[in-house]
């Protein structure tokens, strides 16, 4: 053991009103890792993310991270704490421009990229200013969503699905855009469905099925355990 | 489907279903010897806002509307049932029609606007139109103003039984209110009830099924607001008065409070729920302690508390003591 | 000489001043309600017994503490936000979580409480408020004479509405509230302290109605039952503007108080139901109201 783990999940169960989703997750992430959860749909990969920032109904567990319990901090103070969340659906704020989104989200801690230093990452962005934020492409949108949190001085960032129904051009730059990240020393949680995707970037893969963490697997152990994987992915 | 599991469970057991009618049949044999008891006049008020409630439930606890607008249709029948009595010398069973079938017209109408806008909306805009009737009877001449009509003539039930008599003025407010709950409970049970509820649970799945759910909103609307002019007439010819307060919006708000307070959705809690805040109110009238407070401070507790209301929670309680 | 349809039009500008003034507190309202509905998902009921609460908060600083115009107009505003806050916390905030019918009922009941409470403490007759003295008077404009106070009310509440409206839309707070009207969850999730934003608007927006009563107070008097004859017209208001856009609930409150001047001039005996009419024939026309982006 050669580090402490910066976020360390240990038995974490969530609710979404009466039904029981996550059973009990394991799982930690280090310093400037980036690690995958993949697994089926329904999985509880997206759920397991939405309980780490406490949007879902009632959690148990621990999430410790940076020396807190992320379960007793307030929903409203997690991202005080660095930790920066891109939702699947990417929460694009239809009544902001492009502009008022990326602008949007406060920065809690220094060591946040300036708007140009976006623009450069995310090209496609630049000259969209005053655009109403939806009526971006649903890859532009993505590209906002991750942009707006590097802004905020996040080192931690949460990513469910950004490769979801975008077209292989922009996953291509939005996975160069994450390798720079990882580049400059930012800790990444992936929720993703791609493989291939997942596999370009990541350190490690966690599989989920049924609520819990069934297998771990290293990115270079990749390829030996690929009949493995399929069998948990049901492909 | 949905619409069949909801029929079954509406076809309890054969020992619960004789269990109910036993209740029934002591319930009703109670009502007929109630005037003995307690004063008549008393009774017919419970009787005429049990059977409001049970209307306007059919609206709220059954179509999933919340109307804020009920009072126009209870009391403005009572003052065309007043006027029709009265000015026209109409007999009772014509005079109480004559109201009855205006509150369904007027039903009609804002159901017609309201059902155009969904849940808030249609609460505000039934408000408004019921207010729009609450300032006409303030302005039109034949109300009579803040005095209300009075000494409307009760008349012959059929011509020859004396309703100046208070005893057969009971039985007959108790006739009718039976008549109206019986035809609730025939709609609630029938097929277009269930339509009905199965529209308040999911509105867009009736509507894929190729139904269209606005006709039927728009019907139960109408029945709702026609058997409310019934209670409304029965009671102005019982009081001999039709008055101001059943057409304000406190007067919607308070049958809001009955079906709340007795359980919404449910046969019997409306009937609970008038005869506990109709008891509440004449008890208060002696007190002096403020009324509207009163009844304030109930639809709070009843929202942040209990909101399936008494019969509901008990409902709850009987189906989770059930295997 | 001067004769509109047989009114003098020293009458009928007088009517339509009338017009604009309860035009105005139709704005302070509605605007206030079309915020707590878009933030909360609240068809705020009670709204119109705050608006009442201001009017007696201004009457009572007035008669028992010895207060002056300012200092109550100022005062009120915040007692009876402070109450709001109290309300949203105690109750309000317990209901986001079941259907919005349970939170206009609830409001409703509140309404009720207050109403009743004030009916029973301070009797049914209006209070007479006096008008400040550094608003007294009034000028002539040659075809009219303007009363100060009126003047004062229609600028005082225009300034208000124009001001929130430019809060909301242009800067970074507003843009925190729009936010939240999507997606509440986000904006907490990027760090925000969405219910204290809640709580702080229901309180912002009810102190709105008590300002709007405060003012209401030396034009008319304040009495129990000013809030629920209010709230009604309001809600009507509501329903013809849609409650999408803010600016559209300004507009639509002002255009509905000169109608209601206009129908007064001309024909007395209508102008009390002119804005119900108005709603029937907006709901007929365009059923999801004048202004709301649903459409």
């Amino acid at each position: 053991m050669a580090e402490t783990p910066l976020l360390d999940v240990k038995g974490l169960e969530a609710w979404y009103g009466e039904s029981h989703v996550l059973h009990g997750i394991d799982f930690d992430v280090r310093k400037g890792e980036v690690v995958t959860l993949i697994g089926r749909n329904g999985a509880g990969k997206t759920t397991t993310l939405r309980s780490l920032i406490g949007v879902v109904g009632k959690r148990r567990g621990a999430c410790s991270y940076k020396g807190a319990d992320l379960l007793k901090v307030a929903p409203h103070k997690v991202a005080r704490l660095g930790i920066g969340y891109v939702p699947e659906e990417r929460g694009i704020f239809s009544s902001l421009t492009v502009l008022e989104n990326l602008l949007f989200p406060p920065a809690w801690q220094a060591g946040g990229m300036a708007v140009d230093e976006i623009y450069g990452l995310f090209p496609n962005l630049k000259g969209r200013d005053s655009t109403s934020g939806t009526r971006l492409s649903g890859g532009e949108q993505q590209m906002l969503a991750i942009g707006r949190i590097l802004r905020t001085g996040a080192d931690f960032i949460l990513l469910d699905e950004p490769t979801e129904g975008i077209a292989p051009v922009i996953i291509e730059e939005i996975g160069a855009a994450l390798r720079i990240l990882k580049d400059r020393g930012m800790t990444i949680i992936l929720v993703e469905q791609n493989l291939r995707f997942a596999a370009s970037i990541a350190d490690r893969h966690y599989v989920l099925d049924q609520g819990t963490v069934v297998d771990e697997i290293s990115n270079n152990a990749l390829d030996a355990n690929m009949d493995r994987l399929n069998r948990y992915l049901g492909v | 489907m949905n619409s069949t599991t909801m029929v079954s469970s509406l076809q309890a057991p054969r020992r619960l279903r004789t269990t109910r009618g036993l209740l029934l049949a002591l319930v009703v044999l109670l009502m007929i010897c109630a005037p003995l008891a307690i004063y008549p006049l008393f009774l017919i008020k419970i009787l005429c806002f049990a059977l409001f409630a049970a209307a306007f439930n059919l609206v709220l606890g059954y179509a999933g509307l919340l109307s804020f607008g009920h009072a126009a249709f209870f009391g403005g029948a009572a003052y065309v049932t007043a006027h029709a009595a009265k000015i026209w010398q109409l007999p009772f069973e014509l005079a109480v029609l004559a109201g009855t079938a205006f509150a369904a017209l007027l039903g009609l109408a804002f159901g017609t606007l309201a059902i155009r806008r969904h849940g808030i909306y249609f609460a505000m805009i039934t408000l408004a139109l019921a207010q729009m009737i609450y300032f006409m009877a303030v302005q039109m001449p034949f109300t009579g103003g803040e005095d209300g009509i009075q000494a409307v003539p009760r008349g012959y039930l059929l011509g020859i039984i004396d309703l100046r008599d208070i005893t057969a003025m009971y039985y007959t407010v108790l006739g009718g209110t039976i008549l109206g709950l019986v035809i609730i409970w025939r709609t609630v049970n029938s097929p277009f009830g269930h339509i009905l509820s199965a529209i308040r649970e999911n509105e867009t799945r009736v509507t894929s099924l190729g139904l269209k759910p606005e006709r039927y909103k728009l019907i139960a609307f109408t029945l709702s607001a026609a058997l409310s002019g019934f209670a409304g007439a029965l009671k102005a010819i019982a009081f001999q008065l039709a008055s101001l307060v059943d057409v304000t919006w406190h007067m919607s708000g308070e049958v809001i409070l009955m079906t709340l307070l007795g359980g919404m959705g449910t046969l019997i809690g409306p009937i609970v729920g008038a005869s506990v805040v109709v008891g509440l109110e004449h008890f208060l009238s002696t007190s002096g302690l403020p009324i509207t407070f009163i009844i304030g401070l109930f639809f709070v507790v009843c929202v942040m508390m209990f909101r399936r209301g008494v019969f509901g929670e008990l409902k709850a309680l009987l189906e989770r003591s059930k295997p | 000489m001067t004769d509109i349809f047989g009114v003098p039009i020293a009458v009928l500008l007088g009517q339509l001043l009338l017009g604009l003034i309860n035009g105005s507190f139709y704005a302070l309202l509605s605007l206030g309600l079309a915020i707590i509905f878009g933030m909360l998902n609240v068809i705020n009921f009670a709204h119109g017994a705050f608006y009442m609460l201001g009017g007696f908060a201004a009457w009572l600083l007035l008669t028992a503490l010895g207060l002056g115009y300012w200092e109550t107009l100022f005062a009120a505003p915040l007692m009876v936000g402070a109450l709001g806050a109290v309300v949203e916390r105690l109750f309000l905030k317990r209901l986001y979580r079941v259907d919005h019918l349970y939170s206009l009922l609830l409001t409703f009941g509140i309404a009720l409480m207050l109403e009743g409470l004030f009916r029973h403490v301070f009797g049914a007759a209006g209070k007479p408020y006096p008008i400040p003295s550094s608003l007294t008077g009034g000028i002539n404009l040659g075809f009219m004479f303007l009363p100060m106070y009126r003047a004062w009310v229609i600028v005082a509440s225009l300034t208000v509405c124009v001001i929130t409206w430019l809060v909301i839309e242009r800067t970074k707070l507003g843009a925190y509230l729009r936010a939240s009207t999507e997606n509440p969850g986000l904006v907490q999730a990027f760090g925000i302290n969405v219910p204290l934003m809640l709580t702080m608007t229901y309180a912002f927006c009810v102190g709105l109605a008590g300002f709007a009563g405060a003012l209401a107070a030396p034009l008319y008097q304040v009495s129990p039952g000013m809030g629920s004859s209010v709230i009604i017209v309001v809600f009507a208001v509501v329903v013809i503007g849609g409650m999408g856009s803010i600016g559209g609930a300004i507009v639509t409150a002002l255009a509905l108080g000169i109608i209601e001047g206009l129908t007064k001039t001309f024909y007395p005996a209508a102008s009390s139901i002119a804005v119900f009419v108005v709603m029937v024939l907006v709901i007929l026309i365009r059923p999801s109201g004048l202004f709301s982006r649903e459409a």
